[in-house]
Protein backbone atom coordinates (compact mmCIF):
# COMPACT_ATOMS: atom_id res chain seq x y z
CA UNK A 1 0.00 0.00 0.00
CA UNK A 2 2.93 2.39 0.61
CA UNK A 3 5.78 3.07 -1.83
CA UNK A 4 9.24 1.84 -0.84
CA UNK A 5 10.34 5.47 -0.42
CA UNK A 6 7.50 6.11 2.07
CA UNK A 7 8.56 3.01 4.00
CA UNK A 8 12.19 4.14 3.88
CA UNK A 9 11.35 7.57 5.35
CA UNK A 10 9.01 5.98 7.90
CA UNK A 11 11.71 3.55 9.07
CA UNK A 12 14.52 6.11 9.10
CA UNK A 13 12.88 9.49 9.51
CA UNK A 14 15.19 12.46 8.89
CA UNK A 15 15.39 15.48 11.19
CA UNK A 16 13.30 14.17 14.08
CA UNK A 17 13.36 16.38 17.15
CA UNK A 18 12.91 19.92 18.33
CA UNK A 19 14.84 23.18 17.97
CA UNK A 20 14.76 24.86 21.41
CA UNK A 21 15.53 28.31 19.98
CA UNK A 22 13.47 27.89 16.80
CA UNK A 23 12.68 31.01 14.79
CA UNK A 24 9.32 29.57 13.77
CA UNK A 25 7.09 26.69 14.90
CA UNK A 26 4.16 25.29 12.92
CA UNK A 27 1.51 22.92 14.26
CA UNK A 28 -0.94 21.19 11.94
CA UNK A 29 -3.53 18.45 12.43
CA UNK A 30 -5.42 17.25 15.47
CA UNK A 31 -4.82 14.31 17.80
CA UNK A 32 -8.56 13.56 17.57
CA UNK A 33 -8.10 12.89 13.85
CA UNK A 34 -5.03 10.81 14.58
CA UNK A 35 -2.44 13.10 12.98
CA UNK A 36 -0.51 15.95 14.57
CA UNK A 37 2.66 17.50 13.11
CA UNK A 38 4.96 20.08 14.62
CA UNK A 39 7.72 21.65 12.52
CA UNK A 40 10.55 23.81 13.89
CA UNK A 41 12.66 26.07 11.66
CA UNK A 42 15.77 28.19 12.00
CA UNK A 43 15.97 31.05 9.49
CA UNK A 44 19.01 33.04 8.48
CA UNK A 45 19.28 35.51 5.63
CA UNK A 46 15.92 34.44 4.22
CA UNK A 47 17.00 30.77 4.11
CA UNK A 48 15.89 27.83 6.19
CA UNK A 49 19.13 26.75 7.83
CA UNK A 50 17.75 24.03 10.09
CA UNK A 51 14.49 22.16 10.39
CA UNK A 52 13.18 19.48 12.77
CA UNK A 53 9.85 17.76 13.25
CA UNK A 54 7.72 15.84 15.72
CA UNK A 55 4.78 13.83 14.47
CA UNK A 56 2.00 11.76 16.01
CA UNK A 57 0.39 9.79 13.24
CA UNK A 58 0.41 6.98 10.74
CA UNK A 59 3.11 5.90 8.32
CA UNK A 60 2.16 8.57 5.77
CA UNK A 61 2.18 11.31 8.41
CA UNK A 62 5.68 10.40 9.56
CA UNK A 63 7.08 9.90 6.05
CA UNK A 64 5.69 13.20 4.70
CA UNK A 65 7.08 15.04 7.73
CA UNK A 66 10.49 13.54 7.16
CA UNK A 67 10.37 14.26 3.42
CA UNK A 68 9.34 17.89 3.80
CA UNK A 69 12.23 18.57 6.18
CA UNK A 70 14.66 17.14 3.62
CA UNK A 71 13.11 19.19 0.83
CA UNK A 72 13.34 22.58 2.56
CA UNK A 73 16.72 22.57 4.21
CA UNK A 74 18.78 25.39 2.69
CA UNK A 75 15.82 26.69 0.65
CA UNK A 76 14.61 30.30 0.70
CA UNK A 77 11.31 30.99 2.45
CA UNK A 78 9.69 31.64 -0.94
CA UNK A 79 10.93 28.31 -2.28
CA UNK A 80 9.67 26.60 0.88
CA UNK A 81 6.24 28.23 0.55
CA UNK A 82 5.98 26.90 -3.00
CA UNK A 83 6.12 23.33 -1.66
CA UNK A 84 2.62 21.87 -1.30
CA UNK A 85 1.28 18.72 0.31
CA UNK A 86 0.96 17.30 -3.20
CA UNK A 87 4.63 18.06 -4.03
CA UNK A 88 5.63 16.19 -0.87
CA UNK A 89 3.44 13.23 -1.75
CA UNK A 90 4.86 13.16 -5.29
CA UNK A 91 8.42 13.29 -3.96
CA UNK A 92 7.60 10.16 -1.96
CA UNK A 93 6.40 8.34 -5.07
CA UNK A 94 2.74 8.98 -4.23
CA UNK A 95 0.50 8.10 -1.30
CA UNK A 96 -2.53 5.80 -1.07
CA UNK A 97 -5.68 7.76 -1.93
CA UNK A 98 -7.15 7.56 1.58
CA UNK A 99 -3.97 9.11 2.97
CA UNK A 100 -3.95 12.16 0.68
CA UNK A 101 -6.41 14.11 2.84
CA UNK A 102 -5.88 13.17 6.44
CA UNK A 103 -2.19 12.42 6.78
CA UNK A 104 -0.62 14.61 4.12
CA UNK A 105 -0.23 17.82 6.14
CA UNK A 106 3.52 18.28 6.38
CA UNK A 107 3.74 21.18 3.91
CA UNK A 108 0.89 22.93 5.76
CA UNK A 109 2.81 22.56 9.03
CA UNK A 110 5.91 23.98 7.32
CA UNK A 111 3.93 26.97 5.97
CA UNK A 112 2.61 27.62 9.47
CA UNK A 113 6.17 27.61 10.80
CA UNK A 114 7.13 30.21 8.18
CA UNK A 115 4.06 32.31 9.06
CA UNK A 116 5.05 32.05 12.72
CA UNK A 117 8.57 33.21 11.86
CA UNK A 118 7.26 36.15 9.83
CA UNK A 119 4.80 37.30 12.49
CA UNK A 120 7.56 37.14 15.09
CA UNK A 121 9.76 39.28 12.80
CA UNK A 122 6.94 41.84 12.51
CA UNK A 123 6.58 41.91 16.29
CA UNK A 124 10.31 42.53 16.61
CA UNK A 125 10.10 45.40 14.16
CA UNK A 126 7.01 46.76 15.92
CA UNK A 127 8.42 46.61 19.42
CA UNK A 128 11.98 47.44 18.39
CA UNK B 1 13.41 -14.10 6.26
CA UNK B 2 12.28 -15.21 9.72
CA UNK B 3 8.96 -17.01 10.16
CA UNK B 4 5.92 -14.71 10.20
CA UNK B 5 4.38 -14.47 13.65
CA UNK B 6 0.69 -14.25 12.84
CA UNK B 7 -1.28 -12.64 15.67
CA UNK B 8 -4.40 -11.57 13.81
CA UNK B 9 -6.60 -14.64 14.22
CA UNK B 10 -9.69 -12.50 14.86
CA UNK B 11 -9.26 -11.22 11.28
CA UNK B 12 -8.93 -14.66 9.75
CA UNK B 13 -7.24 -18.02 10.22
CA UNK B 14 -5.50 -20.40 7.81
CA UNK B 15 -7.55 -23.31 6.53
CA UNK B 16 -6.59 -26.39 8.55
CA UNK B 17 -5.03 -29.14 6.36
CA UNK B 18 -7.73 -31.64 7.43
CA UNK B 19 -10.43 -29.15 6.49
CA UNK B 20 -8.82 -28.51 3.11
CA UNK B 21 -8.46 -32.24 2.50
CA UNK B 22 -12.15 -32.73 3.19
CA UNK B 23 -13.02 -29.94 0.73
CA UNK B 24 -10.78 -30.89 -2.19
CA UNK B 25 -12.85 -33.67 -3.80
CA UNK B 26 -15.79 -31.30 -4.23
CA UNK B 27 -14.09 -28.93 -6.66
CA UNK B 28 -13.48 -31.05 -9.75
CA UNK B 29 -14.13 -34.66 -8.82
CA UNK B 30 -17.49 -34.75 -7.01
CA UNK B 31 -18.65 -31.55 -8.67
CA UNK B 32 -22.33 -32.37 -9.11
CA UNK B 33 -25.12 -29.94 -8.29
CA UNK B 34 -26.80 -31.25 -5.12
CA UNK B 35 -30.22 -30.53 -6.67
CA UNK B 36 -29.70 -32.97 -9.58
CA UNK B 37 -30.79 -36.61 -9.51
CA UNK B 38 -27.88 -38.70 -10.81
CA UNK B 39 -25.23 -40.38 -8.68
CA UNK B 40 -22.60 -37.64 -9.10
CA UNK B 41 -25.03 -35.07 -7.76
CA UNK B 42 -26.14 -37.29 -4.93
CA UNK B 43 -22.55 -37.50 -3.69
CA UNK B 44 -22.61 -33.74 -3.36
CA UNK B 45 -26.04 -33.83 -1.71
CA UNK B 46 -24.75 -36.34 0.83
CA UNK B 47 -21.73 -34.13 1.61
CA UNK B 48 -23.99 -31.11 2.20
CA UNK B 49 -26.31 -33.15 4.42
CA UNK B 50 -23.43 -34.51 6.46
CA UNK B 51 -21.92 -31.06 6.93
CA UNK B 52 -25.31 -29.77 8.08
CA UNK B 53 -25.57 -32.62 10.60
CA UNK B 54 -22.06 -31.88 11.87
CA UNK B 55 -22.94 -28.22 12.42
CA UNK B 56 -26.25 -29.15 14.05
CA UNK B 57 -24.37 -31.35 16.49
CA UNK B 58 -22.06 -28.45 17.43
CA UNK B 59 -25.03 -26.14 17.91
CA UNK B 60 -27.25 -28.70 19.65
CA UNK B 61 -30.04 -28.10 17.14
CA UNK B 62 -31.91 -29.86 14.34
CA UNK B 63 -30.12 -30.06 10.99
CA UNK B 64 -32.98 -28.20 9.31
CA UNK B 65 -32.35 -25.24 11.61
CA UNK B 66 -28.92 -24.77 9.99
CA UNK B 67 -28.69 -22.49 6.93
CA UNK B 68 -25.44 -22.19 5.01
CA UNK B 69 -24.57 -18.66 3.85
CA UNK B 70 -21.64 -16.83 2.28
CA UNK B 71 -20.23 -15.71 5.64
CA UNK B 72 -20.77 -13.89 8.90
CA UNK B 73 -21.89 -10.70 7.18
CA UNK B 74 -24.59 -12.47 5.17
CA UNK B 75 -25.72 -14.38 8.25
CA UNK B 76 -26.07 -11.13 10.22
CA UNK B 77 -27.89 -9.39 7.36
CA UNK B 78 -30.22 -12.34 6.79
CA UNK B 79 -30.98 -12.80 10.48
CA UNK B 80 -31.77 -9.16 11.20
CA UNK B 81 -33.60 -8.27 7.99
CA UNK B 82 -35.24 -11.70 7.93
CA UNK B 83 -36.85 -11.24 11.34
CA UNK B 84 -37.53 -7.51 10.86
CA UNK B 85 -39.49 -7.93 7.64
CA UNK B 86 -41.29 -11.06 8.81
CA UNK B 87 -42.36 -9.56 12.16
CA UNK B 88 -43.23 -6.09 10.88
CA UNK B 89 -46.91 -6.66 11.69
CA UNK B 90 -46.01 -7.14 15.37
CA UNK B 91 -43.72 -4.15 15.71
CA UNK B 92 -40.87 -2.11 14.29
CA UNK B 93 -38.39 -1.86 17.15
CA UNK B 94 -34.97 -3.51 17.27
CA UNK B 95 -32.51 -3.46 20.15
CA UNK B 96 -28.79 -3.84 19.55
CA UNK B 97 -25.58 -2.61 21.16
CA UNK B 98 -23.14 0.14 20.27
CA UNK B 99 -20.24 -2.33 20.02
CA UNK B 100 -21.61 -4.68 17.36
CA UNK B 101 -19.73 -5.57 14.20
CA UNK B 102 -20.54 -3.28 11.26
CA UNK B 103 -22.44 -6.16 9.65
CA UNK B 104 -25.01 -5.69 12.42
CA UNK B 105 -24.79 -1.92 12.98
CA UNK B 106 -24.99 -1.00 9.29
CA UNK B 107 -27.84 -3.46 8.76
CA UNK B 108 -29.71 -1.71 11.58
CA UNK B 109 -28.96 1.70 10.00
CA UNK B 110 -30.35 0.33 6.73
CA UNK B 111 -33.56 -0.82 8.42
CA UNK B 112 -34.00 2.62 9.98
CA UNK B 113 -34.47 3.93 6.42
CA UNK B 114 -37.38 1.52 6.05
CA UNK B 115 -39.37 2.61 9.10
CA UNK B 116 -37.72 0.49 11.78
CA UNK B 117 -36.59 2.03 15.03
CA UNK B 118 -33.34 0.90 16.58
CA UNK B 119 -31.98 1.31 20.10
CA UNK B 120 -28.18 1.12 20.30
CA UNK B 121 -27.45 0.16 23.89
CA UNK B 122 -24.45 1.70 25.64
CA UNK B 123 -21.76 -0.48 27.23
CA UNK B 124 -19.68 -0.13 30.36
CA UNK B 125 -15.94 0.63 30.40
CA UNK B 126 -15.23 -3.02 29.56
CA UNK B 127 -17.54 -3.09 26.57
CA UNK B 128 -20.22 -5.06 28.41
CA UNK B 129 -23.95 -4.61 27.77
CA UNK B 130 -25.95 -4.16 30.99
CA UNK B 131 -29.00 -6.38 31.54
CA UNK B 132 -31.05 -3.53 33.01
CA UNK B 133 -30.37 -1.47 29.87
CA UNK B 134 -31.80 -4.28 27.73
CA UNK B 135 -34.83 -4.51 29.99
CA UNK B 136 -35.44 -0.75 29.93
CA UNK B 137 -35.13 -0.61 26.14
CA UNK B 138 -37.87 -3.17 25.49
CA UNK B 139 -41.09 -1.54 24.25
CA UNK B 140 -44.42 -3.04 23.13
CA UNK B 141 -43.15 -2.82 19.54
CA UNK B 142 -39.82 -4.60 20.10
CA UNK B 143 -39.46 -7.56 17.73
CA UNK B 144 -35.75 -8.36 17.82
CA UNK B 145 -32.78 -8.10 20.14
CA UNK B 146 -29.40 -8.61 18.48
CA UNK B 147 -26.32 -8.64 20.72
CA UNK B 148 -23.00 -10.22 19.82
CA UNK B 149 -21.66 -13.20 21.75
CA UNK B 150 -18.10 -11.83 21.87
CA UNK B 151 -16.58 -8.66 20.56
CA UNK B 152 -14.23 -8.86 17.59
CA UNK B 153 -12.03 -5.98 18.73
CA UNK B 154 -11.79 -6.17 22.51
CA UNK B 155 -12.95 -9.75 23.10
CA UNK B 156 -15.60 -8.92 25.70
CA UNK B 157 -18.06 -11.81 26.10
CA UNK B 158 -21.65 -10.60 26.50
CA UNK B 159 -24.12 -12.15 28.97
CA UNK B 160 -26.22 -13.81 26.25
CA UNK B 161 -27.86 -16.53 28.46
CA UNK B 162 -28.98 -13.82 30.92
CA UNK B 163 -30.33 -11.64 28.11
CA UNK B 164 -32.14 -14.71 26.73
CA UNK B 165 -33.79 -15.41 30.10
CA UNK B 166 -34.88 -11.79 30.37
CA UNK B 167 -36.46 -11.88 26.91
CA UNK B 168 -38.12 -15.22 27.61
CA UNK B 169 -39.71 -13.74 30.75
CA UNK B 170 -40.96 -10.71 28.83
CA UNK B 171 -42.31 -12.94 26.08
CA UNK B 172 -44.14 -15.16 28.57
CA UNK B 173 -45.59 -12.28 30.57
CA UNK B 174 -46.74 -10.30 27.57
CA UNK B 175 -47.49 -13.22 25.21
CA UNK B 176 -45.08 -11.86 22.66
CA UNK B 177 -42.35 -13.28 20.50
CA UNK B 178 -39.31 -11.05 20.67
CA UNK B 179 -36.52 -12.93 18.89
CA UNK B 180 -32.90 -13.00 20.08
CA UNK B 181 -30.06 -13.06 17.57
CA UNK B 182 -26.39 -13.27 18.42
CA UNK B 183 -23.43 -12.64 16.17
CA UNK B 184 -21.19 -15.46 17.44
CA UNK B 185 -18.59 -15.14 14.69
CA UNK B 186 -15.71 -14.57 17.12
CA UNK B 187 -16.84 -17.32 19.47
CA UNK B 188 -16.18 -20.33 17.23
CA UNK B 189 -13.54 -22.57 18.75
CA UNK B 190 -13.39 -20.50 21.92
CA UNK B 191 -16.91 -20.53 23.40
CA UNK B 192 -19.71 -23.07 23.77
CA UNK B 193 -21.97 -22.58 20.75
CA UNK B 194 -24.82 -24.79 21.95
CA UNK B 195 -27.91 -22.70 21.22
CA UNK B 196 -29.94 -24.07 24.12
CA UNK B 197 -27.85 -22.90 27.07
CA UNK B 198 -27.32 -19.69 25.11
CA UNK B 199 -31.08 -19.38 24.61
CA UNK B 200 -30.84 -17.69 21.22
CA UNK B 201 -33.29 -17.93 18.30
CA UNK B 202 -30.77 -16.98 15.64
CA UNK B 203 -27.00 -17.16 15.56
CA UNK B 204 -24.40 -16.11 12.97
CA UNK B 205 -21.14 -17.96 12.43
CA UNK B 206 -18.25 -17.72 9.99
CA UNK B 207 -16.00 -20.61 8.94
CA UNK B 208 -12.79 -18.66 8.29
CA UNK B 209 -12.53 -17.56 11.91
CA UNK B 210 -12.01 -21.18 12.99
CA UNK B 211 -9.62 -22.62 10.39
CA UNK B 212 -12.26 -23.04 7.69
CA UNK B 213 -12.63 -21.39 4.27
CA UNK B 214 -13.49 -17.74 3.67
CA UNK B 215 -16.84 -17.02 2.07
CA UNK B 216 -18.71 -19.56 4.21
CA UNK B 217 -21.08 -18.81 7.03
CA UNK B 218 -23.83 -20.44 9.03
CA UNK B 219 -27.10 -19.01 10.21
CA UNK B 220 -28.88 -20.92 12.94
CA UNK B 221 -32.63 -20.29 12.75
CA UNK B 222 -34.70 -21.78 15.57
CA UNK B 223 -37.88 -23.48 14.36
CA UNK B 224 -40.87 -21.15 14.68
CA UNK B 225 -38.88 -17.89 14.52
CA UNK B 226 -40.47 -15.33 12.17
CA UNK B 227 -38.26 -15.19 9.10
CA UNK B 228 -38.47 -13.71 5.61
CA UNK B 229 -35.81 -15.04 3.20
CA UNK B 230 -33.45 -12.37 1.96
CA UNK B 231 -32.23 -14.23 -1.10
CA UNK B 232 -34.90 -15.68 -3.35
CA UNK B 233 -34.54 -18.05 -6.28
CA UNK B 234 -34.36 -21.82 -6.24
CA UNK B 235 -35.56 -23.86 -3.29
CA UNK B 236 -32.15 -24.47 -1.72
CA UNK B 237 -31.75 -24.38 2.08
CA UNK B 238 -35.50 -25.10 2.39
CA UNK B 239 -36.38 -21.88 0.56
CA UNK B 240 -34.57 -19.81 3.17
CA UNK B 241 -31.45 -19.04 1.11
CA UNK B 242 -31.65 -19.61 -2.60
CA UNK B 243 -28.67 -20.40 -4.81
CA UNK B 244 -26.68 -23.48 -5.77
CA UNK B 245 -24.84 -24.70 -2.71
CA UNK B 246 -21.12 -23.98 -2.34
CA UNK B 247 -20.54 -27.67 -1.76
CA UNK B 248 -16.80 -27.56 -1.07
CA UNK B 249 -17.30 -24.52 1.15
CA UNK B 250 -20.12 -26.18 3.06
CA UNK B 251 -17.97 -29.27 3.60
CA UNK B 252 -15.20 -26.98 4.85
CA UNK B 253 -17.55 -25.07 7.15
CA UNK B 254 -18.87 -28.31 8.64
CA UNK B 255 -15.40 -29.77 9.11
CA UNK B 256 -13.95 -26.57 10.63
CA UNK B 257 -16.79 -26.00 13.09
CA UNK B 258 -16.75 -29.65 14.12
CA UNK B 259 -12.97 -29.56 14.65
CA UNK B 260 -13.23 -26.29 16.56
CA UNK B 261 -15.86 -27.71 18.92
CA UNK B 262 -13.88 -30.91 19.51
CA UNK B 263 -10.66 -29.05 20.30
CA UNK B 264 -12.25 -26.16 22.14
CA UNK B 265 -10.91 -26.94 25.61
CA UNK B 266 -7.27 -27.44 24.64
CA UNK B 267 -7.38 -24.56 22.13
CA UNK B 268 -8.81 -22.18 24.72
CA UNK B 269 -6.19 -23.21 27.28
CA UNK B 270 -3.39 -22.79 24.72
CA UNK B 271 -4.56 -19.31 23.72
CA UNK B 272 -5.34 -18.14 27.23
CA UNK B 273 -1.88 -18.93 28.57
CA UNK B 274 -0.32 -16.92 25.74
CA UNK B 275 -2.85 -14.12 26.13
CA UNK B 276 -2.13 -13.67 29.83
CA UNK B 277 1.62 -13.78 29.27
CA UNK B 278 1.29 -11.14 26.55
CA UNK B 279 -0.96 -8.75 28.50
CA UNK B 280 1.15 -9.07 31.63
CA UNK B 281 4.36 -8.52 29.65
CA UNK B 282 3.02 -5.46 27.85
CA UNK B 283 1.62 -3.65 30.87
CA UNK B 284 4.70 -4.37 32.97
CA UNK B 285 7.14 -3.00 30.35
CA UNK B 286 5.27 -0.17 28.61
CA UNK B 287 4.02 2.74 30.73
CA UNK B 288 0.82 4.64 29.89
CA UNK B 289 -0.84 1.58 28.42
CA UNK B 290 -4.57 0.86 28.65
CA UNK B 291 -5.93 -2.69 28.48
CA UNK B 292 -9.19 -2.62 26.51
CA UNK B 293 -12.00 -5.10 27.12
CA UNK B 294 -13.07 -7.08 30.15
CA UNK B 295 -10.46 -8.48 32.56
CA UNK B 296 -12.17 -11.88 32.85
CA UNK B 297 -15.23 -12.09 30.55
CA UNK B 298 -12.91 -12.06 27.58
CA UNK B 299 -12.11 -14.29 24.62
CA UNK B 300 -9.13 -16.50 25.45
CA UNK B 301 -7.22 -15.33 22.37
CA UNK B 302 -7.79 -11.56 22.55
CA UNK B 303 -5.27 -8.92 23.58
CA UNK B 304 -6.27 -5.30 23.01
CA UNK B 305 -4.19 -2.47 24.40
CA UNK B 306 -3.85 1.24 23.68
CA UNK B 307 -0.64 3.20 24.06
CA UNK B 308 -0.87 6.91 24.77
CA UNK B 309 0.83 9.40 22.39
CA UNK B 310 1.33 6.99 19.47
CA UNK B 311 -0.77 6.01 16.48
CA UNK B 312 -1.78 2.44 15.73
CA UNK B 313 -0.80 2.14 12.09
CA UNK B 314 2.76 3.17 12.88
CA UNK B 315 2.93 0.42 15.50
CA UNK B 316 1.60 -2.11 12.98
CA UNK B 317 4.17 -1.12 10.35
CA UNK B 318 7.03 -1.50 12.82
CA UNK B 319 5.63 -4.83 14.03
CA UNK B 320 5.45 -5.94 10.40
CA UNK B 321 9.17 -5.08 9.97
CA UNK B 322 9.76 -7.28 13.04
CA UNK B 323 7.80 -10.14 11.45
CA UNK B 324 4.59 -9.75 13.46
CA UNK B 325 1.13 -9.42 11.87
CA UNK B 326 -1.42 -7.60 14.07
CA UNK B 327 -4.22 -5.04 13.77
CA UNK B 328 -5.41 -1.76 15.26
CA UNK B 329 -8.59 0.18 15.89
CA UNK B 330 -6.94 3.35 14.65
CA UNK B 331 -8.74 5.38 11.98
CA UNK B 332 -5.75 5.08 9.69
CA UNK B 333 -6.19 1.35 9.41
CA UNK B 334 -9.87 1.53 8.54
CA UNK B 335 -11.69 2.94 5.55
CA UNK B 336 -13.29 5.64 7.70
CA UNK B 337 -11.65 8.59 9.41
CA UNK B 338 -12.98 7.57 12.81
CA UNK B 339 -11.18 5.30 15.21
CA UNK B 340 -12.93 2.15 16.43
CA UNK B 341 -16.57 2.71 17.47
CA UNK B 342 -16.06 -0.10 19.99
CA UNK B 343 -13.20 1.62 21.81
CA UNK B 344 -15.08 4.93 21.78
CA UNK B 345 -18.19 3.22 23.21
CA UNK B 346 -16.11 2.03 26.18
CA UNK B 347 -15.31 5.67 26.90
CA UNK B 348 -11.68 5.55 25.78
CA UNK B 349 -10.64 9.08 24.68
CA UNK B 350 -10.44 9.35 20.91
CA UNK B 351 -6.73 10.25 20.74
CA UNK B 352 -5.88 7.18 22.83
CA UNK B 353 -8.15 4.99 20.69
CA UNK B 354 -5.88 5.89 17.74
CA UNK B 355 -3.05 4.14 19.59
CA UNK B 356 -4.76 0.79 19.96
CA UNK B 357 -3.20 -2.55 19.12
CA UNK B 358 -5.03 -5.86 18.81
CA UNK B 359 -3.10 -9.13 18.98
CA UNK B 360 -5.28 -12.22 18.55
CA UNK B 361 -3.69 -15.57 19.22
CA UNK B 362 -4.16 -18.93 17.59
CA UNK B 363 -2.91 -22.43 16.99
CA UNK B 364 0.42 -21.46 15.40
CA UNK B 365 1.50 -19.15 18.23
CA UNK B 366 4.00 -20.21 20.87
CA UNK B 367 5.43 -18.76 24.06
CA UNK B 368 8.53 -17.85 21.99
CA UNK B 369 6.29 -15.79 19.68
CA UNK B 370 4.89 -13.94 22.66
CA UNK B 371 8.40 -13.31 23.95
CA UNK B 372 9.47 -12.02 20.54
CA UNK B 373 6.59 -9.52 20.56
CA UNK B 374 7.48 -8.53 24.11
CA UNK B 375 11.10 -8.01 23.05
CA UNK B 376 10.28 -5.66 20.15
CA UNK B 377 7.11 -3.83 21.20
CA UNK B 378 8.53 -1.63 24.01
CA UNK B 379 11.21 -0.32 21.62
CA UNK B 380 8.65 0.42 18.92
CA UNK B 381 6.42 2.39 21.29
CA UNK B 382 9.43 4.19 22.71
CA UNK B 383 10.71 5.16 19.25
CA UNK B 384 7.29 6.50 18.22
CA UNK B 385 6.82 8.34 21.49
CA UNK B 386 10.24 9.94 21.06
CA UNK B 387 8.98 11.62 17.90
CA UNK B 388 5.47 12.38 19.17
CA UNK B 389 4.59 16.00 20.00
CA UNK B 390 1.92 14.64 22.37
CA UNK B 391 4.45 12.81 24.53
CA UNK B 392 6.58 15.95 24.57
CA UNK B 393 3.58 18.08 25.60
CA UNK B 394 2.70 15.66 28.42
CA UNK B 395 6.22 15.89 29.83
CA UNK B 396 6.18 19.67 30.11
Amino acid sequence: MYSSLVMEHFSNPRNVGTIPDADGIGLEGNPVCGDLMKIFIKVSDGHITDVKFQTFGCGAAIATSSMVTEMVKGKTLEEALAITNRTVANALGGLPLNKMHCSNLAADALHKAIEDYRSKQKEKVGTG
Amino acid sequence: MPRLIYMDHAATTPVHPQVMEAMLPYFSEKYGNPSSVYGLAQEARKAVDEAREAVAEVLGCRPNEVIFTSGGTESDNTAIKGVAFAAKQSGNHIITSSVEHHAVIHTCHYLEKFGFEVTYLPVDQYGMVQLEDVEKAITPSTILVTIMLANNEIGTVQPIPEIARLIKDVNQKTRRGIALHTDAVQGAGLLDLNVNPLGVDLMSLSAHKCYGPKGMGVLYLRRGTPFAPQQTGGGQERHRRAGTENVAGIVGAGASLQRAAENRESYTAHCQALRDRLIEGIISTIPKTHVNGHPTHRLANNVNVAFEYVEGESILLHLDFAGVAASSGSACTSASLEPSHVLLATGLPVEIAHGSLRLTLGASNTAQDVDHVLSVLPGIVEKLRAMSPLAQAAKT
